[in-house]
């Protein structure tokens, strides 16, 4: 499928009338299809800067729009709107409404670097779609993705203890996203595994439960991590021109300050 | 160039840094990892009281916080536990510790952070050049080498068919792996080839397959499970194309993202593989004689046990 860089006629736009009478006249049959026009007036000639504010995105300026990225994408491959190239165009342009359209699937990059490796002009577009994605939830415009969800619950352990316990992890993220931990394939992987595994494992397992993998004396770096994201969020959401956190946890702030 | 030798003999005694993966689902990595260096009397001393490296999770927070992490690790390993070389089987681990180590090289910001977050958590900082990381398969390639293989071994894994699967954070991005692509003897970051040379000394038939580090999806397993479904699937159907028996794995990642979308995919799309799904040390273990449930392979997913009966590779 070709890609449009502006793709000025869309679906939406297009109008289709059976009958048609213009000013007195019936032209019915012969103007059946109109195109609304369109004006793009809600530039945000700072976008480029805050998308580059954000940690990924510091070299989104070096782009040349050669296209390896998007040539070399994971994603693309299978989902074609998936396109780091564009959304870099657009967002050096300062289209904002534009680049919101993508809103929900920018957050699908897989990280596998392969736009990294393929690049001439080292813009890192891996870390300008992770910048982006954290735009798209600083400003409001969606929900936190599932992946921003498991990654803050990872994050959260791995901060509060040192280490991660996987079971703790797959547990905590199905029910963050109303999954049930009862799904066809993991119940089917979980029966394949309990018919081998020795008991010994099953007790390892529900003994990490109890007593979490921890690393010791961790208590002054998890003080200094959580001090650190708290003082580098206020600067993301200045850079942003949002308003300072009323609270510690407002809607948006990663939540990985939770009791243990 | 290195000197070869002086490398074997470096690698013989180093930090292991196992990282959570290897303590969770993928214990089969670690457990096979050991085995492999007690049969080869390699001698494994773990980083004392290790952390997460970050994964691939928390650098989407920050990014510094997972150079800080990684920067803790082979701060340990140097001060506490007064090694220089640091061994990561986990291509996550391996990658981030790499990561921090180019970072920590190059980057006046990112030195500043970790020295002020290690100052704050009472700890020595660890500066760039004080530790080398390396990955298991340098550490094998190195120390028993392909000659210790093929002596050793006997070529044991005659008639087994392997697609060998590298994954993405072995070889991307280029710039923090300096030492690849340096030519003759090197690791190459386009088309690598330690997994296949190790194997290939063992006996083992390496196939044509493509797919040696396309990415498996695995950082959205759960979070976007359709897209690693899809993802997966190209590289089990390509691996059965190329007419593996298993693919060799080198990342728990990798290895738990093919085995559970390799079920996933059967529920969900209706499309079954059944190609086998190993830790390349796993496979090595087999070839060096060592038993099946020494190796872990029991606790893998894919169950193996018929292929390593049909392909006589019990000890």
């Amino acid at each position: 499928m070709p890609i449009h860089e502006k793709s000025l006629i869309r679906p939406e736009n297009i109008k289709t009338k059976e009958n048609l009478i213009v000013e007195g006249i019936d032209v019915s049959g012969h103007w059946s299809t109109f195109i609304e026009s369109r004006a793009v007036t809600d530039y945000n000639e700072e976008l480029q800067e805050e998308i580059g504010a954000l940690p990924g995105g510091e070299f989104i300026h070096r782009c040349w729009q050669c296209g390896s990225c998007t040539n070399a994408c994971t994603v693309h491959a299978i989902e074609p709107r998936f396109n780091p190239r564009y959304w870099i165009y657009l967002i050096r342009m300062g289209y904002e409404s534009e680049l919101v359209r993508d809103k929900d699937i920018i957050w699908q990059c897989v990280s596998c670097n392969k736009c990294t490796y393929a690049c001439p002009r080292d813009v890192v577009p891996e870390g300008v779609m992770k910048a982006t994605a954290h735009w798209l939830e600083l400003k409001g415009y969606t929900e936190k993705s599932p992946s921003t969800i498991f990654d803050e619950e990872f994050s959260r352990q791995i901060i509060a203890r040192g280490k991660i316990e996987d079971t703790e992890v797959l547990h905590k993220f199905l029910h963050k996203t109303k999954q049930p931990l009862m799904q066809d394939w993991l119940v089917t992987i979980g029966r394949n595994i309990a018919m081998r595994l020795p008991v010994k494992w099953g007790l390892k397992m529900m003994w990490a439960q109890v007593f979490k993998p921890k690393t010791k004396d961790w208590a002054k770096s998890r003080k200094a991590i959580e001090d650190y994201i708290i003082e580098q969020d206020a600067h993301h959401r200045h850079a942003l021109k949002l308003d300072a956190p009323k609270s510690k946890a407002t809607a948006h702030q990663p939540k990985l300050h939770a009791a243990e | 160039m290195v000197d070869v030798t002086d490398k074997a003999k470096k690698y013989r005694d180093v930090a292991y840094y196992p990282g959570c993966a290897l303590e969770g689902t993928g214990n089969g990595y670690d457990v096979s990892t050991r085995a492999i260096a007690k049969e080869l009397d390699l001698k494994l001393t773990d980083v004392k009281d290790w952390n997460c490296c970050g994964a691939m999770e928390v650098k989407n927070i920050d990014p510094k916080i997972q150079t800080y992490l990684s920067a803790r690790v082979l701060s340990q390993a140097v001060n506490v536990n007064k090694q220089d070389v640091v061994m990561a089987p986990c291509n996550g681990c391996y990658h981030n510790l790499k990561k921090a180590e180019y970072d920590l090289a190059h980057d006046p910001k990112s030195q500043e952070v970790v020295a002020n977050l290690s100052s704050k958590s009472g700890h020595k900082n660890y500066e760039a050049g004080q530790a080398e990381t390396i990955h298991a398969l340098d550490w094998l390639k190195a120390t028993v080498g392909e000659e210790g293989l093929r002596k050793r071994t006997k070529g044991k894994l005659a008639g087994l068919k392997v697609a060998n699967y590298y994954g993405c954070m072995y070889v991307r991005p280029r710039h923090i792996f300096p030492e690849k692509d340096k030519g003759p003897g090197s690791e190459s970051t386009s088309k690598p080839h330690f997994m296949d040379d190790l194997l290939a000394a063992a006996g083992a038939e390496n196939v044509e397959f493509p797919l040696k580090t396309a990415c498996c999806g695995g950082a959205h397993t759960l979070s976007d499970s359709d897209t690693s479904t899809k993802l997966v699937l190209n590289i089990l159907q390509a691996a059965e194309a190329s007419g593996a028996d298993v693919i060799a794995t080198e990342c728990p990642t990798c290895h738990s993202g093919l085995e559970m979308h390799q079920v996933r995919a059967e529920k969900r799309f209706g499309k079954k593989t059944n190609v086998k799904v190993m830790y390349f040390t796993q496979i090595l273990g087999l070839a060096l004689g060592i038993g099946p449930r020494k190796l872990g392979i029991h606790t893998n997913i894919s169950d193996g046990m018929e292929l390593i009966t049909e392909k006589r590779l019990l000890p």
